[in-house]
């Protein structure tokens, strides 16, 4: 089952420990849950057995600490906040997506690590504070420094790599969520009769199909 | 291993065929059809794109979205099991080349993901060296093999349409899909400037040719294999038939080790060791086919040596492995601005594109000697790993919703909203063309290295020539000429010759061929026109290696085709005892 579900059940548990404590009392703490099943965990579907392996032990470490988490999670929803359309980066568990990402890809694990080290010194330097205690204006000053390629001045230059890989990694992590893709308006993945580009498309673009396509392609109508 | 055996079964069987791909599910379903007593072998596990399902799954049930691994080298949810590497299952490279090999260890191998691309190969493509004088003629010509297309037609089924062109023959066609939106354009655009577009030609199934086969719905999924069985793959068109008919048994998980001969150098069966238990096994048949794929079936060869065939079996002319050849790959991509801010609609359609382009050109009037046809995508695709990345080389170059323009990068609600407003404006192309077959572009035996079988590996020798670079180069240009006509902007897929415009590395495009090439010289082929050894008859070759060139097509086509014309060839033979 997945992260969220698995949260849930703990907390459906931990309401009724209260009077479990009464009677457990003299006996050892309750047995931890059995690890998730590794192809649930992964979605469910075909999984080969090395996949199984490797998923479980990505999974068995942790790569961000909590300071860098938390740091995560404040510029993921600078960078996608939530709007009247739909929720930020952290409604879409973006933070969550980018600790198993950067195991599964190890490729990441620098340049995001250095990143944040760099930005935190940038904000030392500049407000006596590591990123993630300093000043919502703050915060914004040091992003709009190292966001925009063509404005960036030379000595933050490697804050700008350290951004364009957050902001690849955070518009991933948001666009391949359920909120996301519902955002986007993306209408596949469903069965269906593809009959062609939509009329009002067609006319929008003074596009239209000839005859001899029209009397070629499949139909659906009839049979 | 004090237990260490080989454990011989006492079971003949008629038949025993190695590798449950494009050629050998064919062989495996014709015996079925002929009630020949059939083995089929398969190195990966069972597979069936009904069970082992990826299909329809959103991007958010992958913990990755959909990226690839080392495991599944084209996506999270591609159905392939294998890739480049395989993990005690290493080949070499000789001499500083480069060749990369894709192995899908699976029941119906790479059918199961591949592209669904089926293209007949044409009169010309035959007949390549009376043509101009490069590599060679194959022994048999287009009227040879046409009926055999025509029943693969219509066994499997293919989408198209009937053009009457002269070297691209049109099949027994089901109805194409309408062209998508991008697709249109670029039609219109290639069309005006003498480049043809025409409906693409892919074994999908737009209507339903029998009751154990569904048509296609459109998730535009064909790689993550199809469980109503809409598209093309071995397993569910072919080996499942086989299965049901009582006729063949498989065994999966066989690692083949080699063919076993007696003492006359006649092949008498196949020694393998069983994956699931590693003990080693041996079984008996009357007429041996191999299909383990080009690079594979050659390795088998070279590794069944005796004092009867000391070269390595069927191997008296030395050429196995040699003339080894892959399709070439070249591409570009880009934007269309007309297309941002686009409405929303469901653009799926089938597993690829609904258009291509088949070679146009004469090639006497070029510097190279081969064609290419070319491969469109784009449009409004389901959101996977990589979707708005670059999104800084993008949003500074035009203006936004609302008419200005603004600094590239950000962040924030206007940052959010451009991955909305550039979604689906992106489109790309390929070539894949047809490389000339060299001899001493080969696959060998390395003496230094064995896999986690013990089964000696490969060793590639691989270079591209001039022809190919060149053919590379027109691809680039001729896109750009597309492109620009179009109104499109590149932004990616320019190159020049400091690296080879583009070319792909060897093996890349996965359609390898040449290995066990066929001829009516025993000096220098391996096969004869039916696909049997020269040196021993009852020992036959159906994947690409039989293939003397390649073409500007795809090749799994015209390997259904030949490997069924083999498997009548030995049906009769067997019938009058010849093998």
């Amino acid at each position: 089952m997945d992260r969220r579900k698995y949260l849930k059940t703990l907390a459906v548990g931990t309401i009724s420990t209260g009077v479990l404590l009464e009677s457990c009392k003299t006996e050892t703490a309750p047995p931890p849950p059995p690890p998730p099943d590794p192809v649930k965990a992964q979605g469910g579907h075909d999984r080969q057995p090395n996949e199984v392996e490797h998923f479980k032990k990505i999974t068995g470490e942790k790569f961000f600490d909590d300071h860098e988490m938390a740091t995560l999670t404040v510029l993921v929803d600078i960078i996608i906040p939530r709007d009247e359309k739909s929720g930020s980066a952290t409604d879409a568990g973006v933070p969550a997506f980018l600790e198993f990402i950067v195991k599964d890809m190890p490729r990441h694990q620098l340049p995001m690590r250095g990143g944040l080290k760099w930005l935190d010194l940038q904000c030392m330097k500049k407000f006596s504070n590591p990123f993630v205690s300093c000043t919502e204006a703050q915060q914004i000053e040091m992003v709009d420094a190292i966001a925009f390629p063509e404005r960036a001045k030379p000595e933050v230059r490697q804050g700008l790599a350290f951004f364009n890989l957050l902001r690849d990694l955070t518009a991933t992590g948001f666009y391949t969520s359920e909120i996301g893709i519902k955002d986007l308006g993306y209408e596949g993945n469903r069965a269906n009769q593809w009959d062609g580009v939509p009329q009002d498309v067609l006319d929008q673009y003074g596009l239209r199909y000839d005859e001899r396509t029209l009397a070629e392609s499949v139909k659906f109508d009839s049979e | 291993m004090a237990d260490f055996q080989i454990k011989k079964s006492s079971k003949v069987y008629d038949v025993i065929v190695v590798g449950s791909g494009a050629g050998g599910g064919m062989t495996a379903y014709m015996m079925a059809q002929a009630g020949v007593k059939t083995l089929l072998l398969e190195a990966g596990p069972m597979y069936d794109p009904a069970k082992n399902v990826t299909q329809m799954k959103w991007p958010w049930e992958s913990p990755r979205r959909g990226a690839s691994t080392t495991f599944r080298p084209f996506g999270d949810f591609d159905a392939a099991y294998g890739g480049w590497e395989i993990e005690g299952e290493p080949y070499t490279q000789k001499d500083g080349t480069r060749f990369d090999w894709f192995r899908s260890r699976m029941l119906g191998g790479r059918t199961n993901h591949w592209g669904r691309i089926s293209l007949r190969f044409g009169p010309k493509d035959f007949k390549r060296k009376s043509i101009d004088g490069l590599g060679d003629d194959w022994p048999i010509s287009y009227e040879d093999v046409a009926p055999y297309y025509d029943k693969v037609d219509q066994l499997i089924g293919v989408f198209g349409s009937r053009e009457n062109l002269p070297n691209d023959p049109d099949s027994i066609f089901l109805p194409p899909p309408k062209p998508r939106l991008h697709e249109l354009m670029i039609k219109d655009a290639a069309t005006s400037i003498g480049i043809p577009v025409i409906p693409s030609r892919l074994s999908i199934l737009t209507k339903p040719i029998n009751k154990d086969r569904g048509a296609c719905f459109y998730c535009s999924q064909c790689n993550r294999g199809c469980t109503v069985y809409g598209d093309f793959s071995s397993s569910s068109v072919l080996v499942k038939p086989a299965l049901n008919s009582g006729h063949v048994d498989v065994i999966a998980n066989a690692m083949v080790r080699e063919v076993v001969t007696d003492e006359t150098g006649k092949p008498v069966g196949i020694s393998y060791v069983d994956k699931t238990d590693l003990q080693e096994y041996q079984v008996n048949g009357r007429v041996i086919v191999l299909a383990a794929s080009a690079c594979e079936s050659a390795r088998l060869l070279l590794n069944s040596r005796s004092v009867s065939h000391p070269n390595g079996l069927a191997n008296s002319s030395n050429v196995v492995g040699k003339y080894l050849h892959d399709s070439t790959g070249a591409s570009m991509g880009g934007i269309l601005p007309k297309l941002i801010g686009r409405k929303r609609y469901n653009e799926d359609g089938v597993g690829g594109m609904h258009v291509y382009t088949p070679w146009w050109l004469d090639n006497k009037k070029l510097d190279f000697p081969r064609g290419y046809h070319i491969e469109y995508w784009g449009g409004m695709g389901m959101p996977g790993y990589g979707f708005g990345f670059g999104m800084q080389n993008l949003n500074g170059k035009y203006p936004g919703r609302d008419g200005q323009m603004k600094p590239a990068g950000g962040y924030g609600a206007s940052l959010k909203d451009d991955y909305r407003y550039f979604y689906g404006a992106t489109f790309g192309m390929a070539g894949r063309g047809e490389a000339v077959a060299r001899e001493d572009n080969y696959c060998e035996i390395d003496p230094n290295t064995v896999d986690k079988y013990g089964i000696p590996v490969l060793r590639f020798h691989y270079k591209w020539s001039e022809f190919e670079v060149k053919q590379a180069r027109h691809m680039k240009a001729t896109f750009e000429e597309i492109i620009q006509k179009m109104g499109g902007v590149v932004t990616w897929g320019k190159s020049g010759p400091e690296d080879n415009y583009g070319l792909e590395t060897p093996g890349r495009i996965i359609h390898e061929v040449g290995t066990t090439r066929m001829g009516n010289d025993p000096k220098k082929s391996v096969l004869n026109p039916y696909n049997q050894a020269h040196d021993c008859r009852n020992l036959f070759v159906v994947d690409g290696g039989p293939f003397v060139s390649q073409a500007d097509k795809n090749p799994t086509w015209t390997i259904l085709a030949l490997a069924m014309r083999a498997s009548e060839y030995i049906i009769e033979e067997m019938k009058k005892q010849n093998i």
